[in-house]
Order: C-alpha cells, then structure tokens, then sequence
C-alpha cells in the first residue's frame, strides 16, 4: 500500500472514552501540540458531570474534539475526521459526529462481548448497528500493546492501563505528522518527581506512533500546514483562564487589588483556581463556604477599596440574587462573573447553554438593572474581564459578564497582548472632601458617585441595603425612592455613552442579519462566512453588551429586510430586543440541547428566511 | 488624640423601643471605643460598624465611624471580605440571634473556623423583634411567640457552646444591665487577634420582656450569675461566698465555708487555656443548677485568617519572577509567528 500525505485545510478529531481513560489531557495535548505547530485551533470538552460514570456505558462517556486548521478557525468543528473511540460506549455515543469519510480508531481489546453488551448494543456488530461499516476503521489491540510497552517498566497493571492514553496519542501524532517533542516536554514537568514515569510515558508515546506507521492499515497521514497568522507571540488560552487574566489585568491597570471570594461550581471553578495561583500578582482568592459568601465578602472588599468579583455559574447566580441587589444598592464596583451551563436547577452542569440571560438583567427583587456583558470566545474572554471590571470601577457598580461552559473550557491560540494597549483605568477614588460625605451625591454626566474608602479620616459614611436620600440617611419617602431608583438605573442606562457601537459584519445592508450574543459568535460567524462566500445576502450583529444595549443599535436594525436572533436558549435575547426595541420585527433560531450550534443548522435556518 | 464616647455617637435619632437592652449596649460600644483607640493606637477612622438585619442591625446608623448596613445573615460574610481586602481595619459586627445563628449560622461558624480578626456582638434576645415576635434559635423550648402559638418544640442553640464548637478564640457574654462589664469586655475583644464573639444578653421589652429576667433582676443577679476573670478563683454570690469547684468531671456550685471550702479549693480561671473542655462547662452552665458565666471565658492565641492571607501572598510574591500582567502573558509555552 502506497503511504500518501494528504494536504488538508481542515481537520476535527474527536477523542472519547470512559471519563477515567484521560480523554480531556490527551485531547489537550493534542491540540497544544498543533498550535505550537502553528495551527488554528478550536478545542471542546464535552464530558460528563460525574468524576468516574460506570465504566463502560454510555453515560460516562468522556469526549474532548480539537479543531485544527490552516485557515481560520472559529468553532470546534461539527463533525469529526478522526474518532478515537477507547471502548464500544464511546463509540456508540459519538458515531452519529463522524464525517462518512471519517477515520476510527478504537481499541480492539475493548470491543469484546462484554464491553459490547455493557455499551448496551442490541447485537455484537456495533458497527453494521450504528451503520458505520463504510468508514475507515483501525482497530488496534491498545491495551494489549500499551501492556507489551509497558511490561519491564516496573509499574503496576493499573499505572500501565492509565497510559492507554498516551499510546493513542502517540498514534494519533502519525496520522498528523506531529512532533512528540511538546508532550515530551510536558510530561518532563508533569512528573518531574517521578522519573520512572517520565520514562514510562515517553516509551508508550513513541510506541504508539511507530506503531501507527508501521500498521498499514492506515493508508494516508493528514498534513495541516500552520496557519497563516499575524506576526506576534502567541500562546493556548482557554476561557476561565482568560477571565482570570482578565479581572488581573483590570486590577494592575486599575492600581486596585483584586479580591475574588467564590464557591467551587461547574464549570466556573477554573477561574477561581487560576487566580488562586497569582498571589504573586496580589490577588486574593477567597473560597467561600457558600454562593452567598462569595458574593458577600467580595461586597465586604469592595467597600473596603478592593476590585471585588466573585464566579459562578447559574446555580450560584440564583443564590447570590439578594446580594447583589445590594451591591446595586450600595452602589459598589463588582464584577460577577457567570460561565453558564445547562440550567434548570442543576440541569446538566458540564454542558453549555446560554440560559441565564434573563437571570442576569431580571433576576433580583425591587428595580435593580444592573450591566451585563458577554464573552463571545475563549480568549475574548480576556477583553471581556477586562472591561466588566473597568466599567465595574468606573461606574461605581455591579456588572455581570456572561461567559458559557462552551467558552470557560474551549480553548484556543491567542495573540499576546500587550498591557501598554490598554486603557487605564480610573475608580472615582476620593481622599477627602468638604464637609461630611454624602455617598449618593453623583456626577451629573455618569450618575457616578464617588469611592470612600474606610481608613480615611472624614470621610466616614454609612451605605447599606435600606433605601437613602442622596446624603446618606435612610429614608421611605416615596418621591425621594422613586427618584432613587431612577437615578440608579440611568446610571446604568449611561454606561452605554462609553461601551463601542455594534459593529456588523458583513454589508450594511442586507437581506438576513444574523443577531447573536456570547459563545455562539464562532458558529454564527463561520456560518455567515460560508453563505457570503456563496453569494447569499447575509450579515452578523454579534453583541458583546446587552445591557445598556449600544447606542446604534436601533440604527443598525433598520438596515436589515429580516432579523434572525440565533441563541442557545428558547429566546431570552429576543424577548429582550422585543421589549427595548419594540419597532422591529424578529425572527428566532433556539436551540436548547446542552450542546453548541452546529453551522450547518445555523445556514439551514437562514436559508429557510432569504 | 485622645477620643470620648461623644466622638463616636452619629447625630442620627436611636430607634430602638424606650427599655430596649440594646440602647445599654450601644452606651457600653460609645465608651469602649476611646479605650480600644486609645490601648490599640486606632484612629477613630479605622473602625467600620458592620451588620445584617434585625433590631441590632440598626446599630451602624448609631455610630459616627464608617458603616455598612448589609442583608439578613450575611454581616459576617461582609466584615470577612472587608478584614482580607484591608486588614488595618478594626471591624465590628453588630448581629443578632436570627441574623447570627438563623439565616447567618453557616458564615458564623465558618468566621470562627479561619479566626479571622473581626469582633462579633451577638445581642441575644431569643426572640424575632423586627418582624414582631416569632421564636428564635436562642428561643427556650416550649417558648410561645406568634409561630409557636402552642410553645416550640425545638432545642435552641447555646451561643456559647455554638461559637467554642467552631473553635472560638475569644468568648465571652454580658449582660445589657452590666455596662461597664460589657464596655471591659469590649475592649478585650477588641485586643484579642482573632475572631471575638461576644453575646449580650439582651432583653425585649415588646415582644420577649424578661428575657433573661430569672438572672438580670438585679435582686438576684449576683447570686445566678458569676462573673469570670482570668488569673482569680471563680467566686460569686451577693456575699461573695459561693464558688465553683471541679469535681467527678463535673463543675459543681460550693460555699466557701461549708464542708471545709476555702478560696483555694476553688477553680481559677485561666482564659488562656487552650483545651476548651472546662471553657465548654462554663459556657453551658444554665440556672438554676449553675450561675450563668459572665466575662471573658476564653481567649486564647492562634494565627488570624487574614494574617495567614498576607503571609502567604508576600511569600508568593518573593518567590515568584512573574512581577506583572506583560510577564504572566509571556510565561509558560508560547510561541512566535513570524
């Protein structure tokens, strides 16, 4: 059999298997790899909420899928070019993503009668059942081999079948002509204490690549070339680590420490953790015994003069409501940052949806609007953190930043920033004043009031949750409320004089713009592209800000013959739009399965509309 | 500087109800304070009066230092974050038997567990006064209020026991009546590093008078309370002739002169100590069987929250090479496009 390179532009490979067969680190590694490579890349954990599902079935089923491109490259990919299934469950549960033309690795060991009934096949035959038989299958015996590697390195069986892994990898390194030379390194850190399983690991990597290219099964390998990119340093990003660069940044350029008091949920928890790392930098990570405590001491810090946020997710969102009714009412800086996941109640905790939205702009009792912002890709989340702590600061109030699980844990190559392109930022901090203080008097353009902060001689105030007159006293007058609540809603509304204009992608007019908000901007995007490129007349509002709205916004509506509102939810965006802008007519495209849009569902929906 | 109780008194009208105990308390905070700045080098500035929501709640109102008003249960979470964010200040929680040990009882126990430096004054009235008479976790079984119009019949909570459970640094209780006690007690909390819980016992004249009636009447109260103080033997009584022996594991109430007591024979309170196991009795001691332990009854050293936070923040610092944002972005695998 000839050995052919193929050239491609683009290639998704799906890794799956029992959520304790490390799926997740393989797939990350890969894609690691293919960005130092050069690479565009995409990546999507989509894995189950327990830590070890019964093995074998089809609910512990742990996949991870990386998008590699030479181009650009915007959403982890639909449908897969490569499956690595490790046993007949994973499979079952990611047959229906493969491309017919799809490759399919599995582990031949896996597929015995038990493992085949355990995965719930009605026959012994999953492939004629799941109706694959025509894709390129590579069965290959990887435990077994993974054991013959392994067999003098003195580990113990169950060490030995933990690297599983790490001979597929090696494998799937031949396929993509991938140096080793990045997971080489990254296991000489990793387990810099154990040299035995530096060693071990190393030997099982390089096995499962020569094996690879010594079976001919596998006809041809895939060359992705590096994509061409802007000049700059680049680095691998996901999106909670993001954000927590983010929120640091706003700090630094803020000259205000940062204060993070959280409670460990999913998917937001890597937040948490990442700033948990950088005391180097000052911050302080608190982890709190509840929601409600996170929010709480993040309230206590800010009004001490720290850059206080606390992370979640909707869950945590819901319990924190009344405090940050008071935040809004103490009119405090603080960020709340909310990576969204499948909601009801608990929902499905480590898939993603964009159903918090209307949590985020109603869910507090008595008038109580406060900003909210969204990330729209796992390194935006950067900018995204950025700005929700600037305008926190600057504007003297809470505001949400919405970033989804989707994002959080996708990740993707990332072009370094520098901290000199930045703006600084400016709290309203003031060292005294003429007589006493009153807290609630404002700046007559920004309805900002100003910072005082305990410490500072005359300046001594009391805020709190009860309403005030704008001195400071409590008071129940009912004009002086309703004035009260007016002024601490335009002060929001205000926020929209300093946010940018919505910007279109696409022509000024046209006869479908696609309306979108957060995670989704690389599926909606890519599927724009795609029917531009075809002729169609289509453009994209993606929105970063939803509440205050852009000014433009109106402006740019008026544009478009149709509006499509595409969002991972039954229609909160939309609902919204139709409340502030009343004028237009929307159509929707929802979707609420846990799982991201796919572009071909996207370019289907605005075909059925031109 | 030197300050007088007149310098923390805010010019705002004292709401509480004509008799309320918490007015006592607000004197013996008004005249603790110039001790506590004047023993701690404070500026009046460094004081923030932090609460929840409740009767006692109102108290941040009542005091011309920086104050926060916060939501039911949370204080405790609100003065943690400010104590971390700033931790030069001196932070006071004004809380109730609701607000503490209800709605506020996981961020209770959870302060006490990290120590952080805050001083917490419980007022404990065993009653819901703001929403007007329901029954509290300090609520005496059988107790009959407006939800339990047949007499509740749930145990409440010993704040005491509660607090030293978590692992209390600092305990002590005072009664409304006792305002020089309360304003000594004050300023103990206040020197303690560490979280300082200090309860008051405090009566509700509308909705639960006579609270704690059956040991405040002042007829009674030197015979059923025993006021504790580190280093002396545990002596009560109007005659100053009852004491406190350790016995069969037990304490037990002597009389000096009888079977052969002495002042010697008596227990002497060591505060400091930090096996809790007699600091547990006298928490627990109840009338009619015991004097009701008033005073300082523990108060021991061990690292504060936010000094471990600072310690540890500065360690990190020193060690790390990463001095700013431009260096953690460039740290780690990257890569250049040329």
């Amino acid at each position: 059999m000839q050995h052919k390179v193929i050239d491609m532009q683009n290639v998704v490979i799906r890794f799956a298997g029992d959520s304790g067969d490390g799926m997740q680190l393989t797939g990350t590694l890969f894609a690691d790899a293919s960005a130092l490579y050069g690479n565009e890349i995409s990546t999507f954990p989509d894995y189950p909420s327990e830590i070890r599902a019964p093995q074998g079935t089809v609910s512990g089923v742990s996949g991870f899928q990386v998008h590699i491109g030479s181009g650009e490259v915007n959403t982890p990919g639909d449908f897969c070019d490569v499956l690595v299934a490790m046993n007949p469950a994973a499979l079952k549960a990611n047959a229906k993503w493969t491309k017919p033309t799809a490759t399919i690795i599995i582990d031949m060991d896996a597929f015995d009668e038990a493992g085949i009934k355990r995965a719930g096949y009605a026959t012994l035959d999953p492939f004629a059942e799941l109706k694959i038989e025509d894709r390129n299958i590579i069965a290959s015996p990887i435990t077994t081999l993974t054991q013959e590697s392994l067999k003098e390195s003195g580990l113990d069986n169950r060490s030995i079948l933990r690297s599983k892994n790490m001979f597929t990898l090696g494998m799937c390194f031949f396929l993509f002509n991938r140096s080793l030379d990045h997971t080489y390194e990254y296991l000489e850190k990793k387990f810099k204490k154990k040299p035995q399983l530096i060693d071990a690991n190393k030997k099982v990597l390089f096995d499962g690549f020569n094996y690879a290219s010594n079976i001919h099964a596998i006809p041809n390998t895939y060359m992705v070339q590096p994509a061409p990119q802007e000049k700059g340093v680049y680095r691998n990003i996901n999106g909670n680590q993001a954000t927590a660069w983010g929120l640091m940044a706003a700090a630094e350029k803020s000259g205000i420490p940062l204060f993070c008091g959280s409670y460990p949920i999913t998917p937001a928890t890597g937040i948490l953790e990442e700033l948990a790392i950088h005391k180097n930098l000052g911050v302080k990570t608190m982890q709190a015994e509840d929601e409600i405590a996170g929010i709480c001491t993040a309230i206590g810090a800010a009004y001490a003069g720290n850059f206080a946020v606390t992370t979640t997710s909707g869950p945590g969102v819901s319990l924190k409501s009344e405090a940050m009714g008071l935040a809004m009412i103490t009119e405090l800086p603080l960020v709340i940052v909310d990576v969204q996941r499948g909601g009801p109640s608990t929902g499905i905790p480590t898939k993603t949806e964009q159903t918090d939205l209307a949590q985020a702009l109603y869910g507090r009792n008595g008038e109580c609007p406060i900003a909210v912002m969204a990330a729209h890709s796992p390194s935006h989340c950067f900018d995204a953190a950025f700005y929700a702590g600037k305008y926190a600061m600057e504007h003297m109030m809470p505001v949400i930043l919405l970033t989804e699980g989707f994002l959080g844990n996708g990740s993707e190559p990332w072009k370094i920033p520098s901290m000199k392109d930045y703006p600084e930022i400016h709290p309203p901090v003031i060292d005294s004043c003429e007589g006493p203080y009153k807290p609630y008097h404002r700046d007559s353009e920004t309805f900002v009031r100003k910072w005082a902060l305990p410490g500072k001689a005359g300046l001594e105030h009391r805020v709190g949750g009860l309403e005030k007159n704008p001195d400071g006293v409590i008071s129940s007058d009912p004009i002086n409320h309703e004035k009260m609540c007016a002024a601490r809603a335009e002060k929001v509304a205000r926020m929209t004089n300093f946010i940018p204009e919505q910007e279109v992608i696409g022509a000024d007019r046209a006869d479908v713009l696609v309306v979108g908000w957060g995670g989704t901007f690389g599926h909606l995007y890519t599927a724009v592209q795609q029917m531009q490129s075809e002729g169609k007349s289509v453009a994209l509002a993606h929105f970063d800000y939803i509440n205050p709205l852009p000014k433009n916004t109106a402006e740019v509506f008026a544009r478009y013959k149709k509006i499509l509102v595409c969002e991972l939810n039954s229609g909160q965006f939309v609902d919204y739009l139709r409340a502030k802008l009343p004028d237009f007519k929307y159509l929707q495209y929802n979707k609420v399965q846990g799982q991201p849009f796919i572009v071909k569902e996207i370019v289907d929906a605005v075909n059925n509309i031109l | 500087m030197a300050y007088t109780a007149q310098d923390f008194k805010s010019n705002q009208e004292v709401r509480w109800c004509p008799g309320c105990g918490d007015h006592a308390v607000l004197a013996s905070i008004h005249r603790a304070l110039p001790e506590v700045c004047e023993a701690l080098g404070y500026t009046k500035e460094r004081i923030v009066f932090v609460s929840g929501i409740g009767c006692s709640s109102r108290l941040p109102y009542y005091m011309n230092t920086f104050g926060f008003h916060g939501i039911h249960g949370r204080a405790t979470a609100i003065s943690t974050g400010m104590k971390v964010a700033n931790p030069n200040l001196s932070i006071w929680q004004a809380t109730g038997d609701g607000d503490a040990l209800a709605i506020g009882g996981n961020h209770f126990i959870h302060a006490i567990r990290r120590n952080i430096d805050i001083n917490i004054i419980l007022f404990n009235n065993q009653i819901y006064g703001l929403t007007k008479g329901q029954y509290s976790p300090t609520s005496k079984l059988g107790m009959i209020t407006k939800t339990s119009p047949y007499g509740t019949v749930e145990n409440p909570f010993n704040p005491g026991a509660l607090a030293l459970g978590a692992g209390a640094t600092f305990f002590a209780r005072s009664l409304d009546a006792e305002v020089k006690l309360s304003q000594d007690i004050l300023v103990a909390a206040a020197k303690h590093d560490g979280t300082s819980v200090v309860e008051m016992l405090v009566n509700c004249v509308i909705f639960n008078d006579g609270a704690h009636a059956a040991i405040s009447d002042r007829a009674n109260r030197a015979d059923r309370t025993i006021i504790l103080h580190h280093g002396e033997p545990m002596i009560f009584g109007k005659n100053n002739d009852k004491g406190l022996v350790f016995r069969n594991r037990k304490l037990e109430v002597v009389t000096i002169g009888q079977n052969g007591i002495t002042v010697d024979d008596l227990l002497v309170h060591d505060a400091h100590c930090k096996e809790v196991g007699i600091h547990n009795l006298l928490v627990n001691m109840k009338h009619p069987d015991y004097p009701v332990a008033l005073g300082v009854i523990r108060n021991v050293k061990e690292n504060t929250y936010d000094d471990n936070v600072r310690d540890q923040l500065k360690e990190v610092e020193a060690k790390s090479t990463i001095k700013c944002m431009d260096d953690l972005l460039h740290s780690g695998a990257t890569w250049i496009v040329e």
